[in-house]
């Protein structure tokens, strides 16, 4: 019997032993998390210059200190504190939680330290058992610059490392601008060093002498295709202004100058005082932090009809000599769309003049164009050629957060404005002058402009001219047709050359030397002062820069968007402002949309 | 002086030889448990790997005196080692270096002795005295008595200490006795006590209840092989028990599970018992009556724990009883054992590349833990290959047991076996999460010269006794 109990136990032995070492995997996942310890290389990221070669991004070092509880032994916290500018409170918490999270494992105590301060406490360390120092990069902005085309980066979320395994708490991510969409180019990639440790966590030597390691490598450098000195010359024409100017080459889709005012000072989201100054920006009434180049949705008012006129000619219903008589304005019975002329206008003079009666006209016969067979189908071929001229979609650019505008559905109107009743042209007749539910970004207003600078395509637009060692993406290399014929635009592009001569609209902005086509507008704000707007490419053959300048509250186009517009192409394309105008460079950049009174009081000379 | 030559030819060589492999196989694993870079070689003696081979020298010079001396000396002089062991066990409570609590060690001059590894070699030459002598009868009352003082009296001192672990061996006397003719009754009554008394303390009261229930009604079985008034029994008191339980939940009446339980099984118990008694099935009385001893024994161990016990007793049994012991967390040392051995896979890490054991997420190594390393660097192969010689040693130590002439031999033999395979179960065992933890060493494999030394006594005075078993009748 006792014989037949050892045996007995030697086979339930036996059967565990097979159990655990042969049938179950678990306790060999469980024995490499025991002793493994991966050791995180962090790469810097990517420089980023300008498309002259000026650096706009690069990084500075920083220390973040870690603690690992354990193998703390009685030390200084007062000096500690000092030395990393913290106070005992707020020590004692990072302490507490860091030996929360883990006795044994490293937690980050004090993030980012000064490379100054870094110094002095490097001579205490060997004092401070169990704390460490964990280089990182931040970035940093030797001018503050075109904060929003870069972006800024911050810690990950919760959200973002529950998705991508790349990302570990406490890393860096490109939250908006290129560092977000570039973020995969500029992080680099993290290394990984393996290390051997025992129960205490102590390193015992590298794992298969560093084969499974892998080495970090640098983030790739981009130019952008801003050019920083016509970026910052724009930046200060939109001082105290709320608005956006987009500049592009029409050429290439390459975007020279984008603006957004209110803007901050990127080095204020870089640091220590991140959160705060985060907060801060995040709580400003003026909203620095929003894109309104990318987000901004403003009716486009004038600065449509060009797009109006070249869909009319495309389909036929006019010819450049079909003329129209504006009569103060446009009007059917007791319907009214209202202007100030009393004369015919053609194409040309129609866009130089703007009047509003012609676009009533032209847009009226494109809904009831015959070969469509009614006003709903005639609108949805309208719409049609929107998408194709670059509103009411996204552009597939490389901002982050570009929206797409509005160009509304025929579903839409069927909805709210036709109901039951028959399509007429009437109802949304306001769209022909830029008025009614449609949203424009300043960027697609830029690209539609350069669609009109290139006699029929774009560009996309983009911001990256080049990526370390590899090309940019191929949309950006290929041209966008408008499905518009170029002849036709032969005489839209005389009218906006005409506007900036003595009796056009935007003749207060001419450019002497410099052949500017433009298009002023005034984009209705329903919560105050209309929106100054204006549309220019120059030189009229050959167009070297195409913009759009939006000055909000500034009511005319003439009164600041075309000015700021003048002089920015005046400054790229001559590298200086001629002495005649420098009194306009002048005024605009003093002049302060931000003050209420003077805002009133341009309203009333107008 | 003719004999003595004999002792030579007529030793168990093959037992010899099981116990070298055991002790080297345990000197090369203690060197890869604790072997570090700056001490690579294994004659090291500053590490736990050369101590041990002067500990492995110093025993086979132990075993080679032991088997010089005639057999005559270790009948005789039995009391005297039992009493000596006595002394010791009386003199380390007082003089005794306190280590972790417990005072189970003479610390002389750097050198450490533990009394308690010995008193189961003097326990065992008692215990074959006393059994052997020439008027004892296990079935009488006195014998019986005398042979479970000769047992307990190291059990308790032991116990003072304390060293539970240590003490526990004892037990496995009981499975020497049961060979010398101690009624299986004895033994039942004996194991269910313990028993009880471990699982009232480790498992919920109401799941005892449940198995002592279900045990009631195959005991019924058994006795009167009738199934159908089992399956009855159980569908009633499963009915009862869930009906009580959906009424608390329904009726929100908030009586714990285990209230419900007690309830329930309690009243079928009852009902059954009426049952029997009704049918007048004799042979189930006794079933009924140790159901209702069994809840009575469990709920007043739990009453005194609970309420009779001091706080600092409480932590101390359930320190002892491997409750709530581990620093770590709940069975954090159990589960590293399990990690390290589980990762060793079919062949092992090989020799020196166990990186659970080496970089020490195995606690005690290479004492207590030892098997980790075997289990890790050797795999499935090399744990099944100690395993199979231990196996063998004990079946080979059994069947020496049985060709002794003498009842000394034969009783001292049973114990050497029993001895050494209940440590074997309850180390093995417990590294790889089938018994509790109890600190209790590996024989001739864990680190450490006592228990190496003690064990060698063991096995070769009982080598010594087979050697010269056709001599003459002691
Ligand atoms: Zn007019």
């Amino acid at each position: 019997m006792v014989t037949g109990i050892f045996i007995a136990v030697g086979v339930i032995f036996l059967g565990r032993l097979f159990q655990l070492q042969v049938l179950d995997p678990t306790y060999k996942e469980y024995a490499t998390n025991n002793v493994l310890r991966k050791v995180v290389q962090y790469p810097a990221r990517g420089l980023v210059y300008d498309r002259n070669g000026e650096l706009l991004v690069y990084n500075q070092a920083a220390y973040d200190l870690l603690v690992t509880p354990r193998e703390v032994v009685r030390f200084d916290t007062l000096t500690l504190c000092s030395l990393v500018d913290i106070t005992i409170e707020e020590f004692r918490q990072k302490f507490q939680e860091a030996r929360a999270y883990s006795s044994y494992k490293p937690s980050v105590i004090v993030k980012q330290i000064s490379p100054e301060k870094y110094a002095v406490l490097q001579e205490h360390l060997y004092k401070l058992k169990g704390f460490y120092i964990q280089p990182r990069t931040l970035r940093q902005y030797p001018k503050p610059l075109a904060a929003h085309v870069l972006g800024y980066v911050g810690e990950v979320t919760r959200d973002i490392t529950a998705n991508d395994p790349y990302y570990q708490s406490g890393d860096y991510i490109g939250i908006s601008g290129i560092e977000k969409t570039y973020e995969k180019e500029l992080r680099g990639k993290k290394g990984v060093k393996y290390f051997l440790v025992d129960v205490h966590n102590r390193m015992q030597g590298s794992y298969l002498d560093g084969r499974a390691d892998s080495a970090a490598q640098i983030g790739k450098n981009l130019v952008l295709t801003i050019d920083a000195r016509l970026q910052e010359y724009a930046e200060q024409l939109m001082k105290n202004k709320k608005g956006s100017i987009v500049a592009i080459d029409p050429a290439t889709g390459e975007v020279l100058a984008m603006v957004s005012t209110p803007n901050y000072d990127p080095n204020l989201l870089v640091g220590r005082q991140r959160g705060n100054n985060y907060a801060a920006l995040a709580a400003d009434s003026l909203k620095p932090l929003f894109n309104r180049s990318l987000m901004a949705q403003y009716p486009p008012g004038s600065t449509f009809k060009m797009a109006n006129a070249l869909v009319a000619l495309q389909e036929g219903v006019i010819t450049p000599y079909t003329e129209y008589y504006c009569a103060h304005g446009y009007h059917v019975g007791n319907f009214t769309v209202g202007c100030h002329h009393e004369q015919s206008f053609r194409v040309e003079n129609s866009i130089s003049q703007s009047c509003n009666a012609y676009y009533c006209y032209i847009f009226r016969a494109i809904l009831e164009n015959p070969k469509y067979g009614g006003v709903k189908q005639g609108y949805e071929a309208w719409r049609e050629y929107m998408l194709r001229l670059g509103f009411g979609r996204v552009l597939n650019t490389d901002f982050a957060n570009e929206l797409k505008g509005l160009i509304p559905s025929s579903d839409y109107y069927q909805k709210y404005v036709y109901r039951n009743a028959r399509w007429r042209a009437l109802p949304i007749i306001s769209l022909s002058i830029g008025q009614g539910e449609i949203g424009i970004t300043p960027l697609q207003m830029a690209n539609h402009t350069a669609l009109i600078a290139n006699r029929g395509y774009y560009y996309i637009p983009h911001v990256v001219k080049e990526i370390e060692g590899q090309p940019i993406d191929v949309r950006f290399k290929t041209p966008v047709s408008s499905g518009i014929d170029s002849s036709w635009f032969r005489p839209v592009i005389n009218g906006m050359e005409k506007v900036m001569q003595p009796g056009g609209t935007g003749a207060m902005s001419w450019v002497p030397g410099i052949s500017v086509c433009g298009k002023t507008g005034t984009a209705q704000n329903p919560h105050g002062s209309d929106h100054s707007v204006f549309m220019a490419f120059a030189p009229k053959d050959n167009p070297r820069i195409a913009l759009s300048v939006y000055v909000e509250n500034g009511i005319w186009g003439s009164t600041y968007a075309a000015p700021i517009a003048s002089l920015v192409i005046e400054k790229y394309l001559n590298d200086t402002i001629s002495a005649s105008r420098q009194w306009l460079e002048k005024s605009m950049m003093q002049a302060n949309l931000l003050n209420p009174i003077q805002i009133l009081r341009r309203g009333e000379e107008e | 002086m003719a004999r003595r030559n004999n002792i030579w030819a007529s030793i168990d060589w093959l037992t010899v030889v099981v116990y070298l492999i055991l002790v080297f196989l345990g000197w090369i694993n203690i060197y890869a448990a604790v072997y570090n870079e700056e001490h690579q070689s294994i004659f090291d003696i500053s590490q736990r790997y050369g101590k041990q081979l002067i500990w492995i020298g110093a025993a086979l010079l132990l075993g080679f005196f032991i088997l010089l001396i005639d057999t005559n000396f270790y009948v005789f002089f039995s009391w005297f080692f039992y009493g000596l062991v006595i002394l010791l066990l009386v003199l380390v409570l007082v003089a005794g270096t306190e280590v972790n609590g417990s005072r189970s060690w003479f610390l002389i001059g750097g050198f450490q002795f533990q009394p308690s590894e010995f008193a189961k070699f003097a326990t065992a030459l008692a215990l074959s005295k006393k059994m052997s002598s020439f008027n004892f009868r296990l079935s009488r009352k006195q014998s019986l008595l005398q042979v479970l003082a000769i047992i307990l009296a190291p059990v308790v001192l032991i116990m003072f200490q304390p060293d539970t672990g240590s003490a526990i061996v004892f037990l496995s006397f009981v499975l020497v006795l049961y060979r010398e003719g101690l009624s299986g009754v004895v033994l039942f009554f004996g194991a269910l006590i313990v028993l009880l008394f471990l699982l009232s303390l480790l498992v919920p009261n109401y799941i005892l209840l449940m198995v002592l229930f279900v045990g009631a009604l195959v005991a019924h079985y058994v006795l009167n092989l009738r199934i159908r008034p089992v399956f009855r029994g159980l569908l009633i008191a499963a009915g009862v028990v869930s009906t009580l339980y959906a009424a608390n939940r329904l009726l929100d009446a908030g009586f714990s599970n285990e209230v419900v339980v007690l309830a329930g099984t309690l009243a079928c118990a009852v009902g059954f018992t009426v049952w029997i008694a009704r049918l007048r099935i004799r042979r189930s009385y006794i079933v009924s009556l140790l159901f209702f001893a069994s809840v009575l024994f469990t709920y007043s161990v739990d009453f005194v724990f609970q309420n009779v016990l001091e706080k600092h007793h409480q932590s101390r049994i359930n320190e002892l009883l491997g409750i709530q012991s581990d620093p770590l967390g709940a069975g954090y040392n159990v589960n590293q054992s399990k990690i390290a051995i589980g990762s060793g896979g079919f062949f092992g890490k090989g020799f020196l590349n166990g990186t659970q054991t080496k970089f020490n997420f195995v606690p005690e190594q290479s004492t207590d833990f030892i098997f980790c390393t075997v289990g890790e660097e050797w795999g499935f192969v090399g744990a099944g290959v100690v395993m199979a010689l231990f196996v063998y040693l004990f079946i080979r130590l059994i069947m020496l047991a049985e060709r002794q002439r003498s009842v000394f031999s034969r009783v001292y033999g049973y114990s050497v076996s029993i001895i050494l395979f209940f440590h074997f179960v309850v180390n093995v065992g417990m590294t790889i999460g089938l018994m509790p933890v109890i600190g209790i060493p590996l024989p001739f494999f864990s680190y450490g010269g006592s228990s190496l030394w003690a064990f060698t006594i063991l096995l070769f005075v009982f080598l010594r006794l087979d050697a010269s078993r056709l001599d003459k009748l002691v």
